[in-house]
C-alpha cells in the first residue's frame, strides 16, 4: 500500500503552491508520484529520489578530485573559514527555510560575515524602490477574489511560476470574480511574444529597455494629459486606452518581474511602478506584486528584517549592521576583492554571477551547502550535501506576498545525511569554541 | 532556582495598595514569596524605586506590518545609534520600528517584562509568531483582528453568535491568539474597493452590516467565551478631525455589556489610542481637543477602560490595520506608501511620520493625550501607550512618565512651541495642574494594564504568588526634584527581574532570559456550520489550504503558556 501525502508545499519558485499531493511507498522512503505540482515543481520531487545523489560532505583535493569528509570535519572547515576571515561573504539562503536562516544568522555575527541572499541579482532592485516609495500591496488571495485588471510587466508565469495564473492571477475564480479569466481584463507588457502574453487580452509590446517611459505615460495617460505620437514604440492611442481600462476596473494588480527590475533604469523602474500603483489609487484601487523566484527568497529578506533591520545585503563585519547595495551587495564584494572566504547555502552564484565574480569564489577558501552537485560546487573546495527543504525536511517559507507557510516533510533523507539546519549548528557550536563566547 | 531579596527599596504596587513605603520583595522558584532564606541574593535597592514588571497593553513590535516597516525605511537605522553585540546582546537597531533583539533590550531596560502585539493579521499569524520566538527577554502575546472578517461579517449580520463564537475560538487556536483584535470595523474591508466607513451606522460594501453591528456582535462574542481580555478596540474614523463623536457612538455601543470571565477582568471594551479618537473641529484648520468629553464619558462607565497613544514628537512609522487611514495620512504628508490587503481577513497601511512641536495639529495631539490621562479619574482603566510606533516610539514611555508626573516638564515643551498660543487655546491640558504619582504610573503601566488583559492574578503586582517580575529603578521618590531624572530612571532600570530571573544586573543586561508566549485555548459546542464553512473558504477564497493556516505550537512557539478555557456550557 502507498500513502498519500496531501497539503504539502512545493519548493521550487515564489508561488509556493501548497496543495501539492505526494505519493510514497509504504516504508516512506520512495516518491512514486507527485500530484497537482507544475513540470519544474514534480521533477524537483522526483530529483530528490535520484540514485547518483551525492550523500556525504567532500573536500577538494589539490589535483581537483574530491575526498570524502565527516559532517564534523565539513563544519569545522566551515567555522575555521569563516572565524579566519577578515570579511566572510555568506551568500545564498533563497532555497531553505526561515530557521535555518536565522541560525546562519547568528554564525554571520559571531564572525562579522556579510549576508547576502539571490535578491541581490534579483528583486533587489525593487526592494530598494520599496525604500523610497514604499509599496503598496495585498495577498494573492485578493488578486484571486478582487481583481478584474491584472498586469504582468517584464515577467512570464506561464513558465517561470507555472501555476500563478491558474490559483491566483487569471483563471482562478474568487468571491467577486466569480467567472474566472472571464472576470478579468489580462494585459502582458513584454517585448517578447511570450506564453503568456499569448493567453491576454493585451499584449503590449514594448521596446526593449523602455519600460521607464511607457509606465510615465501611463501616469500622463491617467489624468488625460499630452503624450507623444509613440511612447517605448507604443502607439498613445493605445497608452490612453490602457489608462482608461485601469481606471475602470475595481481591483488593478500589477505583476513585475526581472524584464524591469534588471533592464536599464533598475530600481527606478521599480519607483515609477509603484507610482503608478499609487496613482491609481486615486481612481480605484490598486496593488503591485514582485515575482519572486525562489521559493524562500522573500522569506530570507524577512529574517534579516527582524534580527538586522535590512532585507538583503547585510554587512556585519565592522560588528553591527551596516546595508548599502552595491557596497555590501555580494558581487560588488567579490569584484572588488573585498571578501576573504566565501559560503554558499540555497543558491547557485556559480550558475548566475558574473564570470569575473565566480572565478574569485574559485580563488577563496570556500564552502558550497547544496544538495546537487552545480557549477559552484565546482569552484568551491568544501561541499556539503544536506536534506532538501519542503521534502526531506519541514521549515517556515515566505511566498512571494510575504505570506508564511510552513514546509512539510515527505520522506526521510538519505541515511545519515544532515538537514541545513542541523549542519549550520554544528558550524555554530564550532564558531563558539573557536570565539570562546559561550552558547 | 535561586532566591532573590530585594531590600530597602520604596516600593509602589496599586494590587497591593502600598505607595512608596520602604518594603523588601522576597523571590523564590520564579514567583514572589513572603520570605527567602538567608542563602538568598541580597539586591540593595535603598533610595531605588520598587515595581512589578511593566505590562504593555497595546504595542506593534512584532509581524508583518512591523517588519515591513523595518525593511522599508533604511533610514530608521540612522535616528539612533545602532548598537553593537556585547555580552549577550545581539547586534540592535531602529529607532521606531527596531529590530527584534532591540526591542526586547530597550522593553528591558525600561523595567517592562510583558508586551502583547495589538494587531496579528491571521493569515500571517506564523510570521508574527516568528518574529517573537526571536525576540528575547520579554513575554508575549498577539491579538488577532477580527473587525473585518468575512466569516464575522456573515455570522453577525445573520445574528449567529454562537457560529462566531466557534470560529472566532477556531480561529485563536489556529493562530495561538490571545484575543478579539478589532480595528476600523467594516471599513477596512470597505477599503478593499478604496473605501471606508466613517460612522457607525455606515454599511460594508457587499456585507450589509454596520461597524456597531460588528462591534455589538464581537463584545457578545467575548463574553460568551468567557476570554481573559475584552473586546480590543479601534474604532471608525481615526485621526480625523471631529471623529469624536463616532467614538463616543463606539463607547456607547458597550452600554448594557457586563464582563463574564474569571481572569479577574471587569470591562467589556479596551479603546486602544484614544488620543487619535478625540479631535473635535470641522478640518485641519480648526482642529480642536475634544479629549475632555470623550475622557469625561469613559470616566463614568466603568465597564470601559482605554489606552492613549501619547504623541511624542517624535520622527516615527506609523502602522495599522485601518489601510484607508494610512492611505489618508500618506496623501497628507507625501511620504512612502506600503499597504497589504489581506483575503478574506483584514488589511493594513504604514507610513512614516514626523510629529514636529512646530507644526500646531501635532502639537494639540500631544496635548491631547496628556489631558485624558490627567483627567482620568482612575487610572486602573486608563493606560499608558504611545500606540508604538503611531504616536511615537515606545522608547519615549519614560518621557511620557515625566509630562505626566511634572507640570514644570509640560510647560517647557509648550514653552518650546513656535504656536505655543494656538496649541494651549485648542485643549485644557494648559489649564490642567495635575501631576501623576509614582502609584498612578503603576496602575497605568502595570496594574491596571494587567488586569485588563485578565492576567491580574498573575502579573502586575508585588503580591506573594505572583510571577516574580520585578523592576528596580533609580529613583528616589523622597529626594528626586528634576524632572529629568524621571525620564533617565524609568529608561534605564537599574535590576530588572523575570519570571525570577536576573536580567538586569546593576544596570546590564546579564541574561536573554527565557520568554514566554501566551495564548487562550478555548472549547466551544461544535459547530457544523462553522466546520462547512471552513472548508468551503479555504477551498475557494484562501490561497493557503486549511490543513497548513495552522501555526503548530511546536514549531513556532519556544515557550508556550496556554491559557485554557471551557466555554461549552
Amino acid at each position: 500500500m502507498t500513502q498519500l501525502v496531501t497539503d504539502i508545499i512545493c519548493p521550487f519558485c515564489g508561488t509556493l503552491c501548497d496543495d501539492i499531493e505526494v505519493e510514497v511507498s509504504d516504508d516512506g522512503k520512495k516518491i512514486i508520484k507527485v500530484t497537482n505540482a507544475c513540470a519544474i515543481g514534480a521533477e524537483k520531487f522526483l530529483h530528490a529520489q535520484s540514485p547518483d545523489r551525492i550523500v556525504r560532505p567532500r573536500m577538494k583535493q589539490e589535483d581537483g578530485s574530491w575526498k570524502e569528509v565527516t559532517y564534523d570535519e565539513a563544519a569545522k572547515y566551515t567555522a575555521k573559514i569563516l572565524c579566519d576571515a577578515k570579511k566572510p561573504l555568506m551568500y545564498g539562503w533563497s532555497s531553505t527555510s526561515c530557521e535555518a536562516q536565522a541560525t546562519g544568522h547568528m554564525i554571520a555575527e559571531l564572525v562579522g560575515g556579510v549576508v547576502d541572499n539571490t535578491a541581490t541579482v534579483c528583486h533587489g532592485p525593487s526592494l530598494i524602490a520599496v525604500h523610497d516609495v514604499g509599496i503598496p500591496s495585498c495577498t494573492l488571495g485578493e488578486v484571486k477574489n478582487r481583481a478584474d485588471r491584472v498586469i504582468f510587466w517584464g515577467c512570464n508565469p506561464a513558465h517561470a511560476h507555472p501555476r500563478h495564473m491558474s490559483r491566483y492571477s487569471i483563471f482562478s475564480r474568487g468571491y467577486f470574480t466569480t467567472k474566472g479569466s472571464k472576470s478579468r481584463k489580462i494585459i502582458v507588457v513584454d517585448p517578447r511574444p511570450t506564453d503568456t502574453a499569448s493567453v491576454a487580452d493585451y499584449h503590449i509590446q514594448i521596446q526593449q529597455g523602455r519600460d521607464y517611459e511607457l509606465i510615465d505615460a501611463l501616469r500622463v495617460a491617467l489624468q488625460e494629459g499630452p503624450l507623444p505620437e509613440t511612447v517605448a514604440g507604443v502607439p498613445k492611442e493605445k497608452i490612453y486606452d490602457i489608462a482608461r481600462l485601469l481606471k475602470s476596473g475595481r481591483f488593478v494588480t500589477i505583476f513585475f518581474g526581472m524584464g524591469v527590475t534588471h533592464s536599464l533604469g533598475k530600481n527606478h523602474n521599480i519607483d515609477i511602478a509603484i507610482a503608478l500603483t499609487a496613482d491609481l489609487n486615486k481612481y480605484t484601487k490598486a496593488a503591485i506584486i514582485p515575482m519572486r523566484g525562489h521559493y524562500n527568497v522573500t522569506g530570507s529578506g524577512q529574517v534579516l528584517g527582524w534580527q538586522f533591520g535590512f532585507p538583503f545585503c547585510v554587512d556585519l563585519s565592522r560588528g553591527f549592521a551596516r546595508y548599502n547595495p552595491g557596497e555590501s551587495s555580494a558581487n560588488d564584494l567579490l569584484m572588488r576583492g573585498e571578501v576573504d572566504a566565501n559560503f554558499v547555502i540555497g543558491s547557485d552564484p556559480g550558475s548566475h554571477f558574473p564570470f569575473k565574480s565566480v572565478k574569485v569564489i574559485n580563488e577563496l577558501p570556500s564552502v558550497c551547502i547544496d544538495p546537487h552537485m552545480t557549477p559552484t560546487v565546482a569552484v568551491s573546495k568544501c561541499h556539503v550535501p544536506v536534506a532538501l527543504v519542503g521534502i526531506e525536511v519541514g521549515g517556515s517559507c515566505y511566498r512571494m506576498d510575504n505570506v508564511p507557510i510552513e514546509s512539510r516533510k515527505v520522506v526521510d533523507p538519505p541515511a545519515g545525511m544532515l538537514t541545513d539546519g542541523e549542519f549550520l549548528e554544528l558550524v555554530l557550536t564550532e564558531v563558539q569554541r573557536i570565539k570562546g563566547v559561550a552558547a | 532556582m535561586t532566591e532573590i531579596l530585594i531590600k530597602n527599596g520604596f516600593v509602589f504596587d496599586p494590587v497591593s495598595g502600598i505607595k512608596g513605603d520602604k518594603k523588601d520583595i522576597a523571590v523564590k522558584d520564579g514567583v514572589i514569596v513572603e520570605s527567602v532564606s538567608a542563602a538568598a541574593k541580597v539586591i540593595d535597592a535603598s533610595g531605588m524605586t520598587v515595581m512589578a514588571g511593566g505590562v504593555d497593553i497595546h504595542s506593534h513590535v512584532a509581524g508583518a506590518k512591523v517588519n515591513v516597516g523595518r525593511n522599508f525605511r533604511p533610514e530608521d537605522k540612522l535616528q539612533a545609534v545602532y548598537e553593537p553585540a556585547r555580552g549577550v546582546r545581539h547586534m540592535a537597531g531602529g529607532n521606531s520600528v527596531p529590530t527584534v533583539f532591540k526591542t526586547a533590550y530597550k522593553y528591558a531596560d525600561m523595567g517592562y517584562t510583558t508586551v502583547i502585539e495589538a494587531a496579528m493579521p491571521p493569515l500571517y499569524a506564523r510570521h508574527t509568531h516568528e518574529e517573537m520566538r526571536d525576540t528575547p527577554i520579554i513575554d508575549q502575546a498577539a491579538l488577532p483582528l477580527f473587525g473585518n472578517n468575512w466569516f464575522i461579517l456573515e455570522y453577525l449580520k445573520n445574528g449567529e453568535i454562537d457560529n462566531a463564537s466557534a470560529y472566532i475560538a477556531w480561529l485563536l487556536r489556529s493562530t495561538k491568539g490571545y484575543g478579539i483584535k478589532c480595528v476600523n470595523p467594516g471599513g477596512t474591508e470597505a477599503w478593499a474597493w478604496g473605501l471606508n466607513c466613517m460612522t457607525v451606522n455606515d454599511q460594508v460594501p457587499y456585507f450589509e452590516i454596520t461597524p456597531k453591528e460588528i462591534i455589538a456582535g464581537l463584545m457578545t462574542v467575548n463574553e460568551s467565551l468567557h476570554l481573559p481580555h475584552s473586546l480590543h478596540l479601534h474604532s471608525n474614523n481615526l485621526g480625523n478631525p471631529g471623529n469624536y463623536q463616532t467614538t463616543l457612538d463606539s463607547l456607547k455601543i458597550a452600554e448594557g455589556f457586563k464582563a463574564n470571565n474569571n481572569f479577574g477582568r471587569d470591562q467589556v471594551m479596551h479603546h486602544t489610542h484614544i488620543q487619535f479618537h478625540s479631535y473635535g473641529g470641522t478640518g485641519w484648520g480648526d482642529f480642536e481637543s475634544k479629549g475632555a468629553e470623550v475622557m469625561d464619558y469613559i470616566n463614568k462607565n466603568p465597564n470601559i477602560t482605554c489606552d492613549i497613544g501619547f504623541v511624542t514628537l517624535d520622527e516615527t512609522t506609523t502602522m495599522t490595520g485601518d489601510g484607508p487611514f494610512e492611505y489618508h495620512l500618506s496623501a497628507l504628508n507625501h511620504l512612502k506608501w506600503a499597504n497589504t490587503d489581506v483575503e478574506v481577513e483584514c488589511g493594513s497601511g504604514i507610513v512614516p511620520y514626523i510629529y514636529s512641536k512646530d507644526v500646531y495639529v501635532c502639537g494639540v495631539q500631544w496635548s491631547i493625550g496628556l489631558e485624558m490621562a490627567l483627567l482620568a479619574k482612575d487610572h486602573m482603566r486608563c493606560y499608558l501607550t504611545t500606540d508604538h510606533p503611531n504616536a511615537g516610539p515606545f522608547t519615549r514611555y519614560p518621557r511620557v512618565m515625566k509630562w505626566l508626573m511634572s507640570e514644570k516638564a509640560r510647560d517647557e515643551v509648550f514653552a518650546s512651541m513656535k504656536a505655543e498660543d494656538k496649541v494651549r487655546d485648542r485643549s485644557t491640558l494648559g489649564s490642567i495642574d495635575r501631576e501623576l504619582t509614582l502609584y498612578e504610573i503603576a496602575m497605568m503601566t502595570r496594574a491596571g494594564t494587567a488586569k485588563a488583559l485578565g492576567m491580574g492574578k498573575k502579573l502586575g503586582g508585588l503580591v506573594p504568588g505572583m510571577q516574580a517580575d520585578i523592576a528596580v529603578y533609580p529613583y528616589n521618590p523622597e529626594t528626586a526634584s528634576d524632572p529629568e531624572q524621571i525620564e533617565y530612571a524609568f529608561s534605564n532600570a537599574k535590576y530588572l527581574i523575570k519570571s525570577g530571573e536576573i536580567i538586569i544586573n546593576d544596570s546590564e543586561i546579564v541574561s536573554n532570559g527565557n520568554k514566554q508566549t501566551y495564548w487562550v485555548d478555548v472549547k466551544t459546542n461544535p459547530s457544523k456550520q462553522v466546520e462547512h464553512d471552513l472548508r468551503e473558504m479555504f477551498l475557494k477564497y484562501y490561497t493557503v489550504t486549511e490543513r497548513n493556516y495552522e501555526v503548530e505550537e511546536h514549531a513556532f512557539m519556544k515557550n508556550p503558556n496556554v491559557i485554557s478555557i471551557d466555554a461549552t456550557q
